[in-house]
């Protein structure tokens, strides 16, 4: 039997879709922190994108059961170690995305770690239109279907889409 | 720093904190449901759901904390208690009552959470760190909301405004103990846990809100308080929302799910 390297770890990964979002990968959302594989363990460790996302639970089972049998002990964890945020996204998870009429989320700037939270009052999220490209585009609700999404509306080809939050 | 490194006071006092605001979180997240299908417009019903959604996930995170910090089971501490033994802020006893006051109070709530999380967003605790880290980027999204929700009301006509401003004035002495009833919140600032005691970050918080209530010429916060901040003493309301939301797991307490 061929021994198992890091790189076919992270190929297996990227064949495991999000449950919401199942055009992209957990590999594509950036949500794999790390891969370990030493003496027949191995050990990936994964990132919540929401700490309240009831998908968190189905994407652990996913992988756990993507890996299995790739060595002897395999052991997959959530961690908080390290805060996930959506400029994590893969380019070539945002092309998915827009190929699949989500728009990707712009860089998370509000929120993020030395400003006070009241600041975010002032953010104006904005999105491109994922089906023409027109910029000319309206908030029409920032919470959307599942907590990670947000629902625009286009003016100029007159279509709602959903932004993938920036957080 | 880890648990084992925390002095047992400073350790009591951070159960205290965790226990207050994972009950903060998961309280409100119930009234936030108390919305969906009935909120004014499809799109609150939307926005609700999710508020409560990510109130209740952040109050689970934090119980685990507890949990870890002092043994027990999250489900337990969040299900398992007698109305009295939740540690939830006042300002979470009244009922949902209609939309202005529902947006009165979540905005209040909000924008003090801010300030209590931007106060532990250093904190020597790592594992609180870690998980507060997730909630601030979480919730510029519930301030940046309610703030739009405020600024329609304020602006909205005669009937809009009466009832946000009433709303205010009835709620502001209760959301001041949103920041308050931390026993040892002064030992917590001392070991690097909390920025600073917490009379502090209510001043802080207090201080980046009042621009916002002049622009909009909002009642503001009355001088002080009185009366404890976190029960025990609970409000019919808060005693019907618990008989909600234990319903299930007081029918079959041994059920596995």
């Amino acid at each position: 039997m061929r021994t198992i390297t890091e790189t076919d770890v992270w190929a297996a990964l990227a064949e495991v879709p999000d449950p919401e979002i199942p055009v992209v990968s957990v590999v594509d959302l950036g949500l794999v922190l790390r891969v370990e594989l030493e003496d027949g363990r191995l050990r990936v460790e994964l990132l919540p994108t929401f700490v309240g996302c009831p998908a968190l639970e189905v994407i652990r089972a996913s992988v756990a059961e993507r890996l299995a049998g790739m060595a002897p002990r395999v052991e997959v964890e959530m961690t908080f170690a390290v805060p996930w945020t959506s400029d994590r996204i893969t380019a070539d998870g945002r092309r998915k995305l827009r190929e699949s009429g989500f728009a990707p989320p712009g860089p998370a700037a509000a929120g993020a770690e030395g400003r006070p939270l009241f600041a975010a009052i002032g953010v104006r999220p904005s999105a491109t239109c994922p089906w023409c490209g027109s910029a000319d585009t309206t908030l029409e609700n920032l919470f959307g279907p599942t907590l990670c999404r947000t629902v625009f509306w286009c003016n100029r080809c007159r279509q709602p889409f959903e932004q993938f939050k920036a957080v | 720093m880890s648990a084992q490194a925390l002095e047992t006071p400073v350790r009591s006092a951070l159960g205290g904190l965790l226990l207050a605001m994972a009950d903060d979180e998961f309280v409100l997240g119930y009234w936030d449901s108390e919305w969906t299908g009935i909120a004014p417009v499809l799109e609150e019903d939307v926005a609700f759901a999710s508020l409560a959604q990510d109130e209740i996930g952040h109050a689970q995170a934090l119980y685990q904390l507890l949990a870890d910090l002092e043994g027990g089971d999250p489900d337990e501490l969040a299900y398992g208690r007698p109305p009295e033994g939740y540690r939830h802020a006042r300002l979470l006893d009244h009922p949902r009552t209609d939309w202005a006051f529902s947006v009165a109070r979540r905005f209040l709530y909000d924008t003090a959470d801010a300030a209590r999380l931007d106060a532990l967003a250093a904190s020597a605790y790592e594992p609180l760190a870690e998980v507060v880290a997730k909630m601030r980027r979480e919730e510029t999204y519930h301030l940046l909301h309610m703030h739009a929700w405020v600024e329609r009301l304020a602006t909205g006509g005669e009937e809009p405004r009466a009832r946000l401003a009433a709303a205010l004035e009835r709620l502001w002495p209760d959301a001041l103990c949103v920041l308050g009833g931390i026993d040892g919140d002064d030992l917590l600032a001392q070991a690097g846990v909390l920025a600073e005691p917490m009379a502090a970050v209510r001043r802080r918080w207090l201080a980046g809100l009042a621009p916002e209530l002049a622009r909009l010429d909002l009642p503001g916060p009355p001088d002080a308080h009185t009366g404890p901040c976190r029960g025990p003493g609970r409000t019919d309301d808060f005693r019907w929302l618990w008989e909600q939301f234990t319903m299930v797991r007081r029918s079959d307490p041994e059920a596995v799910w």
